[in-house]
């Protein structure tokens, strides 16, 4: 098992797409023509294979969508979107190919170093091969061996999680192989109509994962580790289900501290939990999208709709979440308490250096009785860039004996970035109670030179208090992956000071 | 390294004719000092009097303007280092007033520092086991608890407690220049004592300490070889650990008025 462990832990950092692709079935046509129409939408739901009620539920959404506008509520700044000029529904590529490290950028390069990445991984990860006639034998064997044991490591959790019932593939495939369940639950918790861009999504989401943990189950392991070593091209529009099942427990992990570049500007992804009675998910998320160049060009949008729903009695859903990349962030991973006794958590890392634009925060919506939940926000604004947490806790009428504690501390490092808190309460019954602490510091320069002088850099005396700083977060996170975390946080600060 | 006998004994600290300003004010104005190897160098001197500022310039502080003069450590020239750089130079500044750093556990912090010292040197990282063992006994003979050291550094630590454990980084770090700024204020007699004899045990031919205070009872139990009288800015007087006796009779009018 010690092997296995191994291999795991060193598979689990290598992006494996640029492999995978060797094993399909070539697709005739690469990309749907360019903008959105009825037709774009039959193209994708045609390449997938998907069954007529799937693509009815694309075209309402996408009808659904036209009549919509886009939101400038959140305290973003972006030129206007051209919906037109998008594709969207092109074929995943491998990876360009390149003969040597030397044709990598240098700063990706660092960051992998920084992050603890040995260069033959690197190698693997920006997909590296030998030119033709100077073949690397060694390197040559690494890369085989690392699609060999990902395909063993991947066999052997696939035993494991069929024996224990717990369903988990893409939700392309989920389409036609469980379409009760996929009919049953998608669009339940974030409807077709939510927003724009989950409307948007649900028009012409490319793939994603879905998750379905029968009752009583506890999901045999991390989901996390397996799907990091499955991780799929999921697109722009990634759309993720989720089912935990009466008195079932699943920890979800998505996203990879290593950075991630990508053509398509536009991120628009939902994702969508249900908590049946007693049944707990735990949902984790690592964010480093390419956050634009140091001038603040180019970079990612990222405009996520998360939510869970706590649908049975004493279910519990809980969001970690750790962003460090992207140019703009707009998402609040929230959860409905519709059980009687359920429980929300959402525990956030917001970094934002650079010219980074942040606006993310959570909504608790007390449905049910006795439900309570629990919100601590750590935002980090470094460099000239924005950073805001924005709230909602409401209590309905209903929801007697609702409770809520929010903690929202915000760290600004140098005098160029700002931070902000929007917190809205709301409760419609005299038995709600909701505590609300927010704090606003700037990291000490009587801290930053105690820790220089004992010998720590500039740069480490950061990361190491910001690390102080987003403890209480960063423990929520599963344990192997938390060490991972704490070097990117360090590393999303670099020159932020001195 | 070996001195060859007859050459002259190069001083491990020399300061000539430091001029430091903040925000336009001139607070330490043409002090000369030098400290070699093995000597314990007293300061003592009125509020004020830029003892503190002394220490940070020393130790690389930002925020001050060194105006004119020289700092050499080893015969390297000091304030062309970052701060970084003079800790793993070997310099030591333990704080009149130690900061806290919430979320990070003494036993981590410690850990990255020696790690970056030694790093710095091109030296191997410390083992894990090997690295408790030793902060483990070091702890020990500072009366320092284990729990203490598992908790954020300094965080809801008693001013005592502080203090020991600035000695302890000293201790772990085993720096050349020790530069200590009141480290008696605030101890109990108890912890004085553990505290001096602590200090006491890093004395060594090869280390200086600088030990800032305003009472002889420190120097009770850390005896100096000198005594400096600091006074706005400049050392005022030198002389043998008698000095210290003499301030404590008739107080620092005597050496202000020179001034
Ligand atoms: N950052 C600063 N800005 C303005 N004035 C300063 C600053 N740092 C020190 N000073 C001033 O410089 C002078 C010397 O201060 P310093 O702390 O060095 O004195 P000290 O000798 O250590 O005193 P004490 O015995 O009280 O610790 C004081 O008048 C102090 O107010
Ligand atoms: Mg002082």
């Amino acid at each position: 098992m010690v092997a296995l462990q191994e291999t795991v832990e060193r598979v689990k950092r290598i992006d494996v797409d640029q492999y995978r692709y060797g094993f399909e079935t070539l697709i005739d046509s690469e990309k749907a023509p360019k903008g959105l129409s009825e037709e774009t939408v039959k193209f994708i739901s045609q390449k997938k294979n998907e069954p007529a009620w799937m693509l009815q539920w694309r075209l309402e959404a996408y009808r659904r969508w036209l009549t919509m506008t886009e939101p400038t509520w959140a305290r973003v700044n972006y030129p206007k979107i051209d919906f037109q000029d998008i594709y969207y529904y092109a074929a995943p590529k491998p990876k360009k190919t390149v003969s040597s490290l030397d044709e990598i950028d240098p700063e990706i390069l660092k960051t992998y170093e920084k992050l603890g990445i040995p260069l033959r991984e690197v190698a693997m990860l920006e997909g590296i091969e030998p030119k033709v006639g100077e073949q690397d034998p060694a390197q040559r064997k690494i890369a085989v061996d690392a699609v060999f044991d990902s395909v063993s490591v991947a066999t052997t959790f696939k035993a494991e999680l069929k024996k224990a019932g717990v369903i988990f593939m893409p939700i392309s495939e989920a389409i036609r192989e469980h379409p009760e369940l996929v009919q049953k639950y998608l669009g339940s918790v974030v409807p077709t109509s939510d927003n724009f861009y989950a409307t948007l999504n649900s028009a012409v989401f490319s793939d994603g994962s879905f998750v379905y943990v029968p009752p009583g189950v506890r999901c045999p392991m991390e989901l996390s580790t397996y799907f990091r070593i499955n991780e799929r091209n999921t697109g722009q529009f990634e759309r993720t289900l989720i089912i935990a099942d009466k008195g079932s427990y699943v920890s979800y992990l998505e996203g990879c501290t290593a950075p991630q570049r990508d053509e398509n500007q536009l991120h628009a992804a939902v994702v969508e939990l249900v908590a049946l009675d007693d049944a707990e998910i735990k949902y984790s998320t690592v964010q480093n999208w390419y956050p634009g160049n140091s001038e603040g060009k180019g970079g990612i949008y990222n405009f996520v709709t998360k939510r869970g729903d706590c649908r049975g009695n004493h279910s519990k859903i809980s969001w970690t979440q750790v962003e460090t990349g992207s140019a703009i962030t707009w998402k609040y991973p929230s959860c409905i308490l519709r059980g009687d006794n359920s429980r929300g958590e959402f525990y956030s890392i917001a970094i934002s250096n650079g010219f980074q634009q942040v606006d993310s925060g959570t909504k608790m919506i007390h449905l049910g009785k006795n439900t309570s939940s629990r919100i601590i926000s750590k935002g980090i604004a470094a460099g000239k860039s924005q950073n805001t947490y924005r709230g909602l806790v409401t209590a309905h009428r209903k929801a007697t004996g609702a409770r809520n504690f929010t903690a929202c501390d915000s760290l600004l490092i140098g005098d160029k970035c700002g931070a902000h808190t929007v917190p809205y309460i709301e409760a419609k019954n005299s038995s709600a109670t909701f505590e609300h602490e927010a704090t606003t510091s700037k990291i000490s320069e009587d801290v930053l030179f105690y820790c220089v002088q004992r010998g720590l850099s500039q740069e480490e005396a950061v990361g190491l208090v910001v690390n102080g700083f987003v403890k209480q977060v960063l423990q929520r996170l599963p344990m192997e992956f938390a060490v991972e975390a704490q070097k990117l946080i360090a590393i999303s600060l670099d020159g932020s000071v001195g | 390294m070996m001195h060859f006998r007859g050459q002259i004994r190069m001083a491990l600290l020399e300061i000539r004719d430091l001029h430091v300003g903040v925000e336009d004010r001139e607070i330490i104005r043409g002090l000369h000092l030098s400290v070699h190897a093995g000597e314990v160098h007293a300061i003592m001197g009125p509020n004020g009097s830029g003892k503190s500022t002394l220490s940070h310039v020393i130790a690389g502080k930002p925020g001050y303007e060194v105006t004119d003069g020289q700092i050499l450590f080893k015969g390297e020239d000091l304030l062309e280092m970052e701060p970084d750089e003079r800790a793993a130079k070997g310099v030591f500044l333990a704080f009149q007033y130690p900061v806290e750093i919430p979320g990070v556990t003494t036993m981590n912090f410690l850990r990255a520092a020696l790690n970056a010292r030694r790093k710095a040197r091109n030296q191997q990282e410390f083992s894990t086991p090997a690295f408790l063992k030793r902060v483990r006994e070091v702890a020990g003979s500072l009366n320092i608890p284990q729990d203490m050291i598992k908790r954020g550094v300094n965080v809801g630590f008693s001013g005592g407690e502080k203090k020991r454990n600035e000695i302890l980084q000293m201790a772990l770090f085993e720096p050349g220049l020790c530069i200590l700024d009141e480290i008696d204020s605030g101890l109990d007699i108890d912890a004085l004592r553990i505290v001096a004899s602590g200090i006491n045990a890093l004395r060594s031919p090869e280390r200086a300490m600088i030990v800032i205070t305003h009472y002889r009872r420190l120097l009770e139990h850390i005896v100096p070889d000198i005594v400096h009288v600091m006074s706005k800015g400049r050392v005022m007087k030198s002389g043998g650990k008698e000095l210290a006796l003499e301030l404590e009779a008739c107080g620092y009018a005597q050496f202000e008025d020179a001034a």
